[in-house]
């Protein structure tokens, strides 16, 4: 490949925010080297490509670093037009998915971790929390799905589908390190059926981690924001992150 | 067919007045429907079920929430005079940027209300310090940046217009947070506001504002 077209994404295999990004690559047919960073012990490049958050995911493309993984999901489909759209072509219905997606972002995503970190009265609140914001996404699933099936294949995942495939694509671990079914179909049967239904999408399998290691990595957090003891927790973070490695993906993936 | 587009908002919000700029540079007609914060209209709730919130903007009569949505809704829609970059890896700038001042916002200004509805000195000295440790990383990352540099606003500085706020409310209360020797990058970016023809027709007469901050905080101060 050309030098001036390479594509590189410096990630971390636990994180779902490079999950997202590589998705998204993957749907593009986008050809791209993958560098697996320790986040213990940061590369120098990763520290001079983000130097302002210094962390993963960051895309390298011509030289030039894009960092956040939204804006790296709308450079994406900016850049490379001729995979499958991340985003439709009508101004409003973009409006639309870009709201879901903040909202996925920051009303689910930061409560779902604060449930994770958190334990007794505090995390029965967040749970609360979690499951207020849940409702509201299945009611603006209605009005976004207009009663129509959202098919979903790796054709036409678009920036939502992705958002929302690496917060509960690991819904399942979710449940057993946290005691709490998030996705449940009688409560949300839109959400759940849509979960499901990106969870069988071939290249979305091909990416998630297995089932056991994501368990560990819930109980990894958890642990880490119960019993801070600092030096302790570097370290192990170190070991578990460099222990339990892409290990788990195929060769060509990696 | 005739368009119509309603911006329901607050004049005292930064959050709207960002649309509003964005409307006012592109020389979109619109209705602005003040939302009173204590009874929110029927409308409003309707149009933003999520967050209860301004700013919304109502196209033809389908609403937008959230303020950065707005904005590329709006330069998506009305393409003269665009707000964001055309270059993919620009508007990637442009939208990393955006994110970060937000995100800085909502650390500065917690930290900037302590300092100034406290009663204690101490208390105050620690706000001025929150708040201006997080300015610090606004001035140094935003200081060498090009989007100051164009005569029109763009989406960056657009979305830095709240620290406008900041200016005032420091003002009204006489605290000093966001001062010209600390952060001479910041307050030429509220100077450039303050010049700016589209800007000035958005931002309230600065008497009426700080009035609104001292009403807003003031009690709140003399009382401790």
């Amino acid at each position: 490949m050309a030098e001036e077209n390479k594509v590189k994404l410096h990630g971390m295999w636990a994180s779902p925010y490079v999950q997202r990004v590589e998705i998204a690559l993957k749907i593009k047919g986008i050809p791209y080297e993958y560098v697996e960073e320790d986040l213990v012990n940061k590369s120098q490049l990763l520290l001079q490509y983000n130097p302002v958050h210094k962390k993963v995911p960051v895309l390298i493309h011509n030289g030039k670093s894009i960092c956040e993984s939204l804006v790296i999901l709308e450079y994406i489909d900016e850049t490379w037009k001729n995979g499958p759209p991340l985003l439709p072509q009508d101004p409003y219905k973009r409006a639309k998915v870009r709201f879901w997606t903040s909202f996925v972002e920051k009303e689910l995503l930061e409560n779902v971790l604060l449930v994770v970190r958190s334990e007794g009265e505090a995390q029965e609140k967040a749970i609360k929390v979690v499951f207020e914001k849940l409702k509201l996404l299945e009611e603006g699933l209605k009005d976004l799905f207009q009663g129509e099936t959202h098919h979903i294949d790796g054709e036409n995942m678009g920036i939502l589908d992705i958002f929302l495939c690496s917060l509960f694509g690991a819904h399942k671990a979710q449940e057993e390190v946290l005691g709490v079914k998030f996705i449940d179909p009688e409560k949300f049967p839109l959400l759940s059926s849509w979960v499901t239904a990106f969870t069988e999408v071939a290249v979305v399998k091909a990416l998630q981690p297995p089932h056991e290691k994501l368990v560990v990595v819930y109980q990894f957090l958890r642990q880490k924001a119960l019993q801070p003891s600092a030096a302790e927790v570097e370290v192990k973070e170190g070991v578990y992150v460099r222990s339990l490695s892409r290990s788990h993906l195929p060769d060509t993936l990696i | 067919m005739a368009e119509e587009v309603k911006l329901f908002g607050k004049w005292a919000s930064p959050f709207s007045r960002r649309i509003e700029v964005a409307l006012k540079l592109k020389g979109v007609e619109y209705e602005f429907i003040e939302e009173d914060v204590f009874n929110k209209s029927p409308a409003l709730l309707n149009y933003n079920p999520v967050h209860k919130k301004v700013p919304v903007l109502v196209h033809n009569g389908k609403p937008i929430a959230e303020s950065l949505v707005i904005m590329e809704y709006i330069d998506e829609t009305w393409k003269h005079n665009p707000i964001l970059p055309v270059d993919p890896f620009e508007k990637a700038m442009a939208r990393f940027w955006a994110k970060f001042i937000d995100d800085k916002f909502w650390a500065i200004w917690p930290a900037a209300k302590k300092a100034m509805i406290s009663g204690g000195e101490k208390e105050r000295e620690e706000g001025v310090e929150e708040a201006q440790q997080h300015l610090k990383v606004l001035e140094t990352q935003l200081k060498e940046k090009k989007f100051f540099g164009g005569e029109r606003l763009g989406f960056v500085e657009i979305t830095a217009s709240l620290i406008v706020c900041i200016v005032v409310a420091q003002g009204a209360l006489g605290v000093e947070i966001l001062t010209q020797d600390k952060f001479p990058a910041l307050h030429e970016l509220t100077q450039k506001f303050a010049d700016d023809d589209v800007f000035k027709q958005c931002v309230p007469p600065r008497e009426k504002h700080s009035a609104y901050f001292k009403a807003l905080w003031g009690a709140l101060a003399a009382s401790k």
